[in-house]
């Protein structure tokens, strides 16, 4: 039992720290669950094994949540991106066996890159169109969305008349992780110290702008705890995905792949996938449009106060359009990680996608009341969204006792969320 | 009054919302140095008015001249290309957003790389706010968490940040204690000293009386007149705005 001063103390520790209490409860979430689901499954669930795997299938959820942010943060939704999901995957993964071939040759280098770009602009293409009959046509996101949900699924099954397509380009499968898909271990080491590196350079100019305007500044044990948090975080992730070991039977091929010389007894490990480099960056990229460039401060300006925005000389139906043309794009992007792993597109693809995107952005504190969410707790709520299927398909839970769960789940996070933000005023 | 050409000049304005005529074929002017209080009952249509100036707005009919030019004044980017600054009655504020973010909203301070620069707009808003309140210490929190006050003097900040030509004051002082009162009170005599025009709506008949040089009364929808303060009394001020009547009769 915590007396109320020791629970003052430790508020006054995490504040210094610059940590509010949703990330701190987030995180908590997060760790009981990977320690329940080990504690249950005697050990199988936190192995490098299955943390590869778990960011793995993350990814593509992650990377459209941090665009659902930025939607929902202006007070709109998109229903979509699920089925924009299928329908890009399925529309490049035609191209890249049935159209690329033709034109720069069968198993050309450059057909992964055509499709990646391909997919990025078609979904920037089909977000933009979008977000014009929403913000100028002023057709509620709700509705537009939930047409775009059932058009682009209807869309997909035309490309292929429904038929699946398969194998796509080896080069390309590579975006989807899997045993080749990832750096090695040299290059996730190299990675992993580069970007410590990098993080610990960015707290300590931002602390030396801050102090060269004479603000005050955390204390310094504060910003050491910070860079200590977040180098070992980037760390220990590299260096679990560097102990899980590559399985014999692939040895040989990845073994020439990263131009090993194979003898008996090596043993190769997998190292950071590829589709979590993706979701890397584009964390990075979006944590940056977010905080550091007008257009994010738009976004918020106007979720918070439409009419001030506007007052202030913000064109909010422009704005609309970019954020759902972003939306697109990244759904582009995910559309690549989805299609890359599983190497074929069924017209299954991306199902029901667009309500985990929206589950992981809210309970990643994003408020569906517009003005509030971040970049990092959609991924860190997508990751507990992940987390929980995995864990509970890991423990042995049928699949609709499964969905039930993460209904509740995800209703029992925004009362959360609701309470959080009554208590704090924000 | 002077022979010069006004400032702004509003010739005719009018503007329906459905079928309430908020304003109807008011004229008003300002000239450099001035400050002309617009008067009236809630409803009268004093921030509609005021509204179609700052780009707010649209007129259904009626010409908005500045410096006797014609002004096309669509949206508030124009309003701010002619440097017009308002402090909307709903102080127009991101709540979400902290004082810095609202004082540079649309106009922020970026870096070489173009990024936002919030340390230097924190900078500039802690400078501004030893002026206009000293006791302003909530930089880091969103506007939410302000009392009205402090709200208030972000939204002043704002208008007065950005080299204002014509600044439109829209109850400037409604959330405000009497110390706060008197502060802006000052602020507007200086800017006036400074040749910069004030349209100031408020409610409070001394403060017209004491603030402006000319006040103009609306009714609904209708301008009543336009007096110069010195040639009237509170009494003759406070019945051209209960009753609609001017004074003087000599411009009904
Ligand atoms: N956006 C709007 N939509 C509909 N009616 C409006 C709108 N803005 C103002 N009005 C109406 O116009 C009239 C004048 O309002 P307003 O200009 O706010 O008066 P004042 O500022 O003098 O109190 C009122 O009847 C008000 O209801
Ligand atoms: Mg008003």
């Amino acid at each position: 039992m915590s007396t109320p001063t020791t629970n003052r103390s430790a508020k006054t520790f995490f504040n210094k720290l610059g940590i509010d209490l949703r990330l701190l409860g987030m995180i908590g979430a997060l760790v009981i669950l990977c320690v329940m689901f080990d504690l249950i499954t005697g050990g199988r669930f936190l192995t490098p094994r299955n943390l590869f795997n778990l960011s793995v299938q993350t990814a593509s959820v992650a990377v459209m949540a941090t665009g659902m942010v930025f939607v929902i943060v202006t007070r709109n939704i998109d229903l979509s991106v699920g089925s924009m999901l299928g329908f890009i995957g399925m529309t490049v993964g035609a191209l890249q066996v049935y159209y690329f071939p033709d034109i720069v040759g069968l198993g050309h280098w450059s057909i992964w890159i055509l499709a990646s770009i391909a997919a990025i602009i078609m979904g920037a293409c089909l977000g933009a169109v979008q977000g014009w009959v929403v913000g100028y046509l002023t057709v509620p996101a709700f509705i537009v969305t939930l047409g775009g949900l059932l058009i682009y699924r209807g869309a997909m099954w035309w490309v292929t008349q429904g038929q699946t397509v398969a194998p796509l380009d080896p080069t390309f499968r590579l975006l989807g992780g899997g045993a080749d898909g990832t750096l090695g271990e040299t290059l996730s080491w190299g990675g992993g110290v580069v970007s410590s590196l990098v993080a610990v350079g960015l707290i300590l100019a931002s602390r030396r702008r801050k102090a060269n305007h004479g603000f005050t500044v955390k204390p310094m044990w504060a910003e050491g705890i910070l860079i200590a948090l977040a180098a070992g975080l980037v760390l220990g992730y590299v260096y679990i995905m560097n102990s899980y070991t590559i399985a014999k039977g692939a040895l040989p091929r990845i073994a020439e792949a990263r131009g090993i010389e194979l003898t008996e007894g090596l043993t190769l490990y997998h190292g950071v996938a590829i589709p979590v480099i993706i979701l890397l960056v584009v964390t990075i990229g979006m944590t940056l449009i977010s905080t550091r460039t007008r257009f994010g401060r738009y976004v918020y300006a106007t979720g918070g106060n439409p009419e001030a925005a506007e007052l202030s000389g913000i064109n909010t139906r422009m704005l609309t359009v970019k954020v759902f043309a972003l939306m697109g794009a990244l759904t582009g992007i995910a559309a690549i990680i989805a299609s890359a792993r599983l190497g074929a597109v069924d017209v299954g693809l991306g199902t029901l996608d667009e309500l985990r995107v929206i589950a992981a952005a809210v309970i990643g504190g994003t408020a569906l009341a517009g003005g509030f969410g971040t970049i990092y707790g959609a991924v860190i709520g997508a990751l507990i969204m992940q987390t929980l299927q995995s864990g509970m398909a890991s423990v042995g839970v049928d699949a609709p006792l499964q969905s039930i769960v993460v209904g509740l789940v995800l209703v029992f996070a925004v009362y959360i969320d609701i309470v959080y933000r009554r208590k704090t005023g924000a | 009054m002077t022979n010069k050409t006004p400032l702004v000049e509003l010739r005719n304005m009018s503007i329906a919302f459905g079928g309430v005529r908020a304003v109807d074929d008011v004229s008003v002017d300002l000239y450099a140095g001035e400050v002309v209080g617009l008067l009236g009952h809630n409803g009268a249509g004093k921030s509609t008015l005021i509204k179609m100036l700052s780009g707010a707005y649209g007129a259904d009919s009626g010409e908005i001249f500045i410096n006797g030019e014609k002004a096309k004044i669509r949206n508030p980017r124009d309003a701010r290309r002619y440097n017009i600054e308002t402090i909307y009655q709903t102080l127009a504020l991101a709540d979400n957003l902290d004082a810095a973010s609202n004082l540079f909203l649309g106009r922020e301070l970026v870096t070489s790389l173009g990024f936002v620069d919030d340390d230097a707009m924190e900078a500039e808003m802690r400078k501004i706010m030893t002026r206009l309140n000293p006791n302003f210490q909530k930089f880091h929190e969103p506007v939410s968490a302000l009392s009205g006050g402090q709200r208030q003097s972000v939204a002043i900040a704002r208008a007065v940040y950005f080299d204002a030509k014509i600044l439109i004051m829209d109850e400037p002082t409604a959330a405000l204690g009497p110390q706060e009162t008197q502060m802006v009170s000052e602020l507007i005599k200086k800017l006036k000293a400074e040749g910069i025009g004030i349209f100031l709506i408020s409610h409070d008949i001394h403060d017209v009386m004491t603030l402006c040089d000319r006040a103009s009364v609306m009714k609904n929808g209708k301008l009543v007149g336009t007096v110069d303060v010195d040639t009237v009394t509170d009494d003759e001020l406070l019945s051209m705005i209960i009753l609609g009547k001017h004074p003087h009769q000599k411009e009904a």
